[in-house]
């Protein structure tokens, strides 16, 4: 096997942005990345810089306006929707529409991927979304409609949808934008530790910067004018962050290996 | 693992038996009450009191039950895949303009028939010629509502492209009806009351054919419907083919609405209000259990309005539009009230 087989996500010379009619809008270019299975990266940056359109780029949402991106050695541009969903599950920002689908159903859904035309589930499927359900501890929310859940309730269950359908690579939009502390750390290291004891590779886009540094095996940093992907030790042993906020409010502080205001 | 898909088995055998004892008493009622025992025996060639009870029976009053059950399935079927499709509860079978384009078409031909010299004006008026008419407007309106659908990216746009053609229409109507006879527009407005009973067998059979086609078409988005419940962009992320599934949920609607509305008429409020009342006998919004339940409850629903229209024991029949709302809409309202929030 030669190196670049490794990688689960190889990212060459990309430029991100949208197309409108006559001209190109580029949000990011020159973007190269190389990850390895197996790692929690999270994608920090400020907003409107563009995290997003990386991420929905990397998804296939959205097309490359140049150069090239490998999804486990297979090109995105050849991949279809149907062979992508099997190798990259998503877990968005945006809101459910209504529904009175139960818990066990939602995250069902997960194995699409793999069911029959009318999408009956085996017992392999089953045993896939019981594990799903045991991975993110929401086996009591099984019988619950979907409405009733606290939104902290709702992201693991979609996490646990995620994980039904069974990919090496997960991708969450700001999956702790709507939540209190307490289930912001609990979402971070269960996503953690999905990382590291069974091998997945997840990918978050952020404001939780702290926690990032605490948690994070690598980083993506973005701002207008420079992206860097690294270790995330590595990067602050270099003590590369502080072009993160380029503001003189904030500074990164390499002893507390904290962002910190001036004062 | 305990599996945690309810089972509606009990639920479907008491709605099935339900259906067959309105289907009974849709064919016993009407201006001559015929015994349910006599109905039994006209079907089942057994001895039947009076030979005009077979007569009436199997000419009449079952050929109107059978597009009942045509026409209430097809247009709830419809109106539940419109609102999953749009994700909008407002949303019924009419909303591409399949209504208004029929209307515009049998309008045409009722209001411009005359022009046309007799001989045409007596095709004209057979109910061939009308479900002709109604069939060639509703699919004129829907190929260019299509048209824009495959330009239009967003799903939602799909729906205002489909009121606009609707107010459209109903603008051409009203200038052909400022200059037309009475006696035309009473034509034209005896049309769009709506009727189950001016089909014949053979009529029949076309609808039913038309009918099959369209819910063979349903059958195979029943899985991508059911993920599209998290929205398009989860749906895709599942390896969905959205815009298939758009197309082929849209060629399903128009021809079982397309077909229904040309033979029985623009009926009203039916394909708006099962799927809700549907939802909220079931309380789920999974397609596989959904469409069969919509299919039947929609029967039923279209056979206790029919068997209210009739007037029994008198020789006057309302119109079956006029009908389905005043009967149906405070039931929704009550429902609605009742249970103060209905989830899709």
């Amino acid at each position: 096997m030669d190196t670049a087989a490794k990688h689960i996500i190889k990212v060459s010379n990309l430029s991100i942005g949208y197309t409108s009619k006559k001209e190109q809008n580029v949000i990011a270019s020159n973007l190269n990345i190389e990850l390895k299975p197996g790692n929690l990266v999270c994608l920090l940056g400020k907003n409107g810089i563009g995290k997003s359109t990386l991420l929905r780029t990397l998804t296939k949402v959205q097309p490359a306006l140049d150069g090239e991106v490998y999804i486990n050695n297979k090109k995105l541009e050849a991949l279809t929707n149907f062979d992508l969903a099997k190798t990259l599950s998503l877990v968005l920002t945006e809101r459910l529409p209504d529904s009175s689908l139960t818990v066990f159903e939602l995250v069902a859904l997960g194995r699409q991927p793999f069911t029959n035309w009318i999408g009956y589930l085996t017992n392999n499927d089953m045993a896939i979304i019981q594990v799903a359900f045991e991975k993110t501890n929401t086996q009591h929310l099984m019988n619950s409609k979907c409405y009733e859940l606290s939104d902290g309730q709702l992201q693991k269950v979609m996490i646990a949808r995620a994980l039904a359908q069974d990919t090496p690579l997960i991708i969450l939009d700001e999956p702790t934008a709507h939540l209190d502390l307490h289930h912001t750390v609990n979402t971070f290291t269960l996503l953690k530790n999905l990382a590291s004891e069974f091998n997945k590779t997840i990918i978050i886009s952020t404001h939780q910067t702290n926690l990032a540094l605490q948690l994070a095996d690598e980083l993506w940093l973005m701002s207008s004018s420079k992206f860097v992907s690294g270790n995330t030790n590595v990067l602050i042993e270099k003590d590369e962050l502080n072009f993160l906020f380029d503001s003189d409010l904030i500074t990164f502080n390499k002893s507390l290996k904290q962002f910190t205001i001036n004062q | 693992m305990v599996t945690p898909i309810k089972s509606y088995k009990g639920t479907f055998v008491i709605l099935l038996a339900v259906l067959i004892i309105f289907i009974l008493i849709n064919i016993s009622l009407g201006s001559v009450y015929i015994p349910i025992k006599e109905i039994l025996a006209s079907l089942f060639n057994g001895e039947v009191e009076k030979e005009s009870w077979r007569a009436i029976v199997i000419n009449y009053r079952l050929p109107k039950a059978v597009t009942a059950l045509i026409v209430g399935s097809g247009l709830s079927i419809s109106g539940l895949l419109m609102q999953t499709l749009f994700r909008n509860p407002l949303a019924g079978p009419f909303v591409l303009g399949i209504s208004s384009g029929a209307s515009l078409g049998v309008a045409i031909l009722i209001m411009g028939a005359t022009f046309l010299g007799t001989n045409i004006a007596n095709f004209a008026f057979s109910s061939w010629g009308i479900a002709i008419a109604a069939s060639a407007g509703s699919f004129l309106v829907l190929l260019a509502v299509m048209l824009a659908a495959i330009k239009v990216r967003n799903t939602m746009s799909i729906l205002i492209i489909g009121l606009m053609f609707g107010s459209l229409t109903s603008a051409i109507i009203s200038i052909l009806a400022y200059f037309s006879s009475a006696s035309q527009l009473q034509q034209y407005m005896f049309w769009s009351f709506g009727s189950l009973g001016n089909l014949n067998w053979k009529e029949i059979s076309a609808l039913f054919i038309t009918f099959v086609i369209g819910i063979l078409l349903v059958t195979f988005i029943i899985k991508p419907l059911n993920s599209l419940l998290l929205g398009e962009n989860y749906a895709k992320s599942m390896g969905v083919n959205v815009k298939l599934t758009r197309n082929i949920t849209l060629i399903a609607t128009s021809i079982l609405t397309g077909v229904i509305t040309a033979f029985s008429g623009p009926i009203a409020f039916i394909g708006l209000a099962v799927p809700h009342l549907t939802k909220l006998l079931f309380n789920t919004s999974n397609h596989k259990t959904l469409l069969p339940a919509v299919a039947i409850t929609g029967s039923i629903v279209m056979l206790i309005c029919d068997s209210i229209a009739q007037l029994p024991n008198s020789e006057f029949t309302l119109p079956i539009n006029a009908i389905t709302s005043l009967f149906g809409a405070p039931i929704i309202i009550w429902l609605l009230v009742r249970k103060r929030k209905i989830y899709y």
